[in-house]
């Protein structure tokens, strides 16, 4: 399920390993490897808080933060689809906006010389120093954390995008212009299909991205921004020394990245496990 | 149609081509890179209908230049090409050294690339596809991936594709160079079958002096620094060919004449 992006040396330990083992053990031992090792982290961590006697407003154990997140998720869970809605729809300007940027650039070199210095600014700049702007210009709370959440994501789309539209195989583009093919078949064809795993590994990181830009915002925004976000409820608990629900509202952002991770991979291998190989299975 | 001078639109050549000259004429052919390499330099080479002419020579005298020259796929420094009617359209297929096929395609998608680019719909497609497919032995294989065919398989999915069109010139740039020997020689001998049956005109590049005396009609030589042509030989053996031909002793002196005028070549 490795990425384009990611570093070749993933696959050297697959292509090491002992021939003889069954396909299911993997799949067993991607599940069971990191369970083993949440189970001793917060077993440990329980321990430590309990013999040591920690209070809970310093840190608290994750006995505590369990019934926390139970007893506040009505004030949790509602906040939380905020957060994913932000996320979402920034992600969704950045798919849109890094696509069609993308395909501008491939049609005409002067739109990329001209404009993709610009979406390089946007990348380099911080969003932490932006967000505040922003939420002085644009009013509307909602469209500002939308904003500052895209600026992060748009870019690993576009890049990725840009990246496989220009990635098509030599060969094949002569054989097209063989047999006189137009610009749009070319395109329809040939490099939108190449492109489609470099657009899914942006994707995967622009997703992340988008999370986290939405966090970020709703910090800067504090009170001034959609006021009800998950990242607004971890800033107010902290506020009222509610060290419990902070840890609570942070454990429920962490698995809603991994949850967006594991989406956009398993759509990623959905679209492209009959030929690509980041997705084939390797025979053992 | 002139490949060199005229656009591919220009209509008003065609007509005035013999159809009973050669199919193909480079006349003159420089073709120098950007970078001031001079590939080819003054080739001069007329290739006539049904002809089965191997391009042999040393890697870097110019046998894939002159391909994609043929074929359209690049425009002559100087000098001027005669290609087959309506050559940038399907009149040509092209069998590339590596199989380049679509990944995300099947074999039938594949196979049915050069016909959907004219504008032929995936039904009018199935009846030339499955018969292309069939012409390599591989009817059943058309909802394949490539990734689920072996090397000589893919190869010979690049071939159909080549044929679809029912092109009357086939150029195959030394395709199957990267087989085993088991595989190339059953598949120089489909070759042959298929170009006995349907009279082609095929220009097959290779490396390989024992290959090209198996298979052609006429051998030209070239030699690298600058690409030009040293020899032209015709390969009067008989038909069919076939394993005992590869063992008699007249494909032995062939072998032995054209590898000779190779040494001469590289040594000149
Ligand atoms: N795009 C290019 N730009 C610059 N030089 C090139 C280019 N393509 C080929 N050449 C040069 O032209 C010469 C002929 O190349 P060509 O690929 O036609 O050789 P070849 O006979 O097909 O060799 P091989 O048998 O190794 O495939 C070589 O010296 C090569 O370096
Ligand atoms: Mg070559």
């Amino acid at each position: 399920m490795a990425s384009a992006l990611e570093p070749a040396t993933t696959s050297l330990p697959a292509a090491a390993a002992p021939a003889e083992r069954a396909p299911g053990d993997d799949r067993l031992a991607r599940i069971l490897a990191p369970a083993l090792i949440a189970v001793l982290v917060v077993a440990g961590w329980e321990a430590i808080v309990r013999l040591n006697e920690i209070p809970h407003y310093i840190l608290p154990g994750p006995s505590l933060v369990a019934r926390e997140l139970v007893e506040s998720w009505p004030i949790l869970w509602p906040s939380l689809l905020i957060t994913v809605k932000i996320a979402g729809l920034a992600l969704l300007a950045a798919v849109v906006g890094g696509v069609g940027l993308a395909l501008l650039c491939s049609i005409s070199k002067w739109i990329e010389l001209s404009l993709f210095p610009y979406a390089v600014v946007l990348q380099v700049t911080p969003v932490v120093s932006i967000a505040p702007l922003i939420l002085i210009y644009v009013d509307e709370p909602l469209t500002a954390v939308v904003l500052c959440a895209w600026i992060v994501a748009f870019f690993p789309i576009l890049s990725n995008t840009m990246l496989g539209l220009a990635s098509a195989d030599h060969n094949l583009r002569d054989l097209f212009e063989l047999y006189g093919a137009s610009r749009w078949q070319q395109l329809l064809l040939l490099r939108l299909p190449t492109a489609l795993p470099y657009f899914l590994g942006g994707l995967r990181i622009a997703g992340g991205l988008a999370l986290i830009g939405a966090v970020v915002a709703e910090y800067v925004a504090g009170t001034a921004g959609t006021g009800t976000g998950l990242a607004f409820r971890v800033l107010e608990a902290q506020y009222r020394l509610n060290i419990p629900r902070m840890f609570a509202g942070l454990l429920l952002l962490a698995l809603t990245g991994v949850a967006i991770y594991l989406l956009f991979g398993a759509l990623s291998h959905l679209l492209l496990h009959r030929w690509h190989e980041s997705a084939l299975r390797r025979e053992p | 149609m002139s490949l060199a001078v005229a656009p591919r639109a220009d209509t008003d050549q065609r007509g005035r081509a013999e159809p009973s000259g050669p199919l193909v004429r480079l006349e003159g052919v420089t073709k120098i890179f950007a970078n001031g390499t001079v590939a080819l330099a003054g080739l001069d080479l007329a290739i006539g209908r049904h002809e089965f002419v191997s391009l042999l020579g040393p890697s870097g005298c110019g046998k894939s230049t002159a391909l994609r020259l043929i074929a359209g796929l690049a425009r002559p420094t100087s000098g001027r090409i005669r290609g087959p009617e309506g050559a940038a359209r399907g009149a040509a297929g092209f069998v590339f050294q590596e199989p380049t096929l679509m990944p995300w395609a099947t074999v039938f998608d594949n196979v049915w690339l050069p016909l959907r680019l004219q504008g032929i719909g995936r039904r009018q497609a199935e009846g030339p596809v499955a018969e292309a497919l069939a012409m390599v032995g591989l009817a059943e294989f058309a909802r394949a991936y490539p990734r689920e065919l072996s090397g000589g398989m893919k190869m010979r999915v690049s071939i159909a594709r080549a044929l679809v069109t029912r092109p009357s010139l086939l150029l195959m740039d030394e395709p199957f160079a990267a087989l085993d020997e088991i595989t190339r020689l059953k598949l120089n001998d489909e070759l042959l079958a298929l170009w006995r049956a349907q009279s082609w005109t095929v220009v097959f590049v290779t490396h390989s002096v024992y290959e090209s005396v198996y298979l052609s009609t006429r051998i030209v030589v070239m030699a690298p620094r600058p690409g030009r042509v040293v020899a032209d030989l015709p390969i009067e053996a008989p038909w069919p060919r076939d394993e005992a031909f590869r063992t008699s002793p007249a494909y032995n002196a062939l072998c032995r004449r054209v590898s000779a005028e190779l040494h001469r070549a590289m040594g000149s």
